[in-house]
């Protein structure tokens, strides 16, 4: 017991430092498992009001790019608001409600990016949400405190959606490599799909998170590795990662009841 | 004893606070991301209480990860190069040892000796941290190329910085 005491009394460098490392690696694991508002991400209050305050500053001095895109939206909103009022009586549209969020701080050079939102529970985001701006597809929301949320960047090199081709309903899982922000990968594209650069990526109608159609990219190229039966096609990101600055949060009412059926159904199957 | 906490404690809110509002938002060609702020754990008197520097890096790292979400990442990295400061200052040592006040700066040990210190820790740093991030070791070029591009960005910010405060801390 002497011989012990006199060993830790001896290494309590190298004792504390690997208790610091634990605490530390456990901290980075807790934090990609688990989708908890951890008291350490800029949902916190204090971070949340720096990165406010940082966030104003950047606001002003990109004004003049987010008044084009508020204006090229607002003439987009216009378009569809004509054509809606011919297909009102579908009823079809209304089940997602969009709420309108500032991003107050944001990444796209890490293998994992984040953004923050002046937003949270208390306006009713819950996680699970999808985020879009006026370009394209953003995000999912990963946690939410009283008064901001934490958005899963679709540069995150564990993100992966739904997406399909515009033109034939060609669908498969989109992912981001983790080097360059502007482009990401569509897999499980059949060889026998005719492709050509430029063709539009939407989202697909088979998730409940994002409505189907918001933009995602388009087609910069394609390959398939020898011998393999589908392409990896390249895809330009219309959403401009550098430089957001207001994106909506997108909450699909009937998501619940959705989820609910289809959970039902599988098992009543089984 | 506090005389000599008053500038450590402006050191530290004023690197993280550089870190926090300029260079987390600065991207330098496309994913380089200088990390100036263990400038403060590099510039820790020589004969500072081993296990306190570990605390301050802990510290220090885990208020950068506040800021960017990476909770752990830069607190596990910073830790590591407080961890092996002790043995890279004892091999880059002075041949008469170091003096009972000796700071590992620019001004009391040159250039030369500073750049050979400071890139060192910074390299053990940006190894660390790059690694954990993607947590994984394929692509190993890819990280590495990131670390050493990062580690060179963080080098020449942390000298700059040494040269623009050199004069006050000289006048000591």
């Amino acid at each position: 017991m002497k011989n012990l005491f006199q060993f830790l009394w001896r290494n309590n460098y190298t004792i504390f430092f690997v208790l610091l490392e634990v605490l530390s690696i456990s901290l980075v694991i807790r934090n990609n498992n688990f989708q908890n508002t951890s008291a350490f991400n800029s949902s916190n209050y204090l971070t949340g009001s720096v990165m406010e305050a940082i966030s104003n500053v950047n606001e002003y001095i990109g004004l003049k790019t987010t008044n084009r895109y508020l204006a090229s939206e607002n003439a987009r909103l216009h378009t569809l608001l004509s054509g809606n009022r011919d297909r009102a009586a579908t009823g079809t549209a209304g089940n997602f409600v969009y709420t309108p969020c500032k991003v107050i701080n944001n990444s796209v050079y890490r293998q994992a990016n984040y953004l923050t939102l002046d937003k949270g529970s208390l306006d009713g985001i819950r996680a699970e949400m999808g985020v879009i701006s006026s370009q394209g597809v953003v995000g999912i929301v990963k946690n939410v405190s009283p008064h901001f949320s934490t958005v899963m960047s679709l540069l995150h090199k564990d993100a992966s959606i739904s997406a399909r081709f515009r033109k034939n309903n060609y669908f498969g899982p989109l992912s981001w490599d983790g080097k360059d922000p502007s482009y990401a990968t569509l897999r499980d594209i059949a060889r026998h799909v005719k492709i050509s650069a430029g063709d539009t990526i939407v989202t697909t109608s088979y998730s409940s998170i994002f409505p189907t159609d918001i933009p995602i990219g388009i087609v910069a190229s394609y390959e398939a590795a020898p011998g393999e039966n589908f392409y990896a096609v390249r895809v330009t990101l219309s959403t401009d990662f550098r430089n957001l600055d207001y994106v909506y949060v997108i909450n699909n009412i009937l998501q619940q009841e959705q989820q609910e059926l289809e959970a039902q159904t599988e098992e009543d199957d089984s | 004893m506090i005389r000599e906490l008053v500038p450590l404690v402006i050191r530290f809110a004023g690197l993280i606070a550089v870190q926090v509002v300029i260079l987390n938002n600065v991207l330098v060609s496309g994913y380089i991301n200088p990390f100036l702020y263990v400038l403060f754990i590099l510039t820790l008197p020589v004969k500072f209480p081993r296990s306190a520097v570990l605390l301050l890096a802990f510290v220090s790292g885990l208020v950068i990860d506040m800021f960017t979400n990476t909770t752990g990442m830069h607190a596990a990295a910073t830790v590591l190069m407080a961890y092996v400061r002790p043995a890279v200052l004892r091999f880059y040592a002075p041949r008469d040892g170091y003096d009972a006040d000796a700071v590992p700066d620019i001004s009391h040990f040159g250039f030369q000796w500073f750049l050979v210190y400071a890139a060192t820790l910074v390299f053990v740093h940006h190894l660390a941290l790059f690694f954990i991030e993607v947590f994984r070791f394929s692509g190993f070029i890819s990280t590495l190329s990131r670390v050493l591009f990062s580690s060179v960005v963080t080098l020449a910010l942390i000298l700059i910085t040494q040269f623009l405060f050199r004069k006050s801390t000289s006048v000591r």
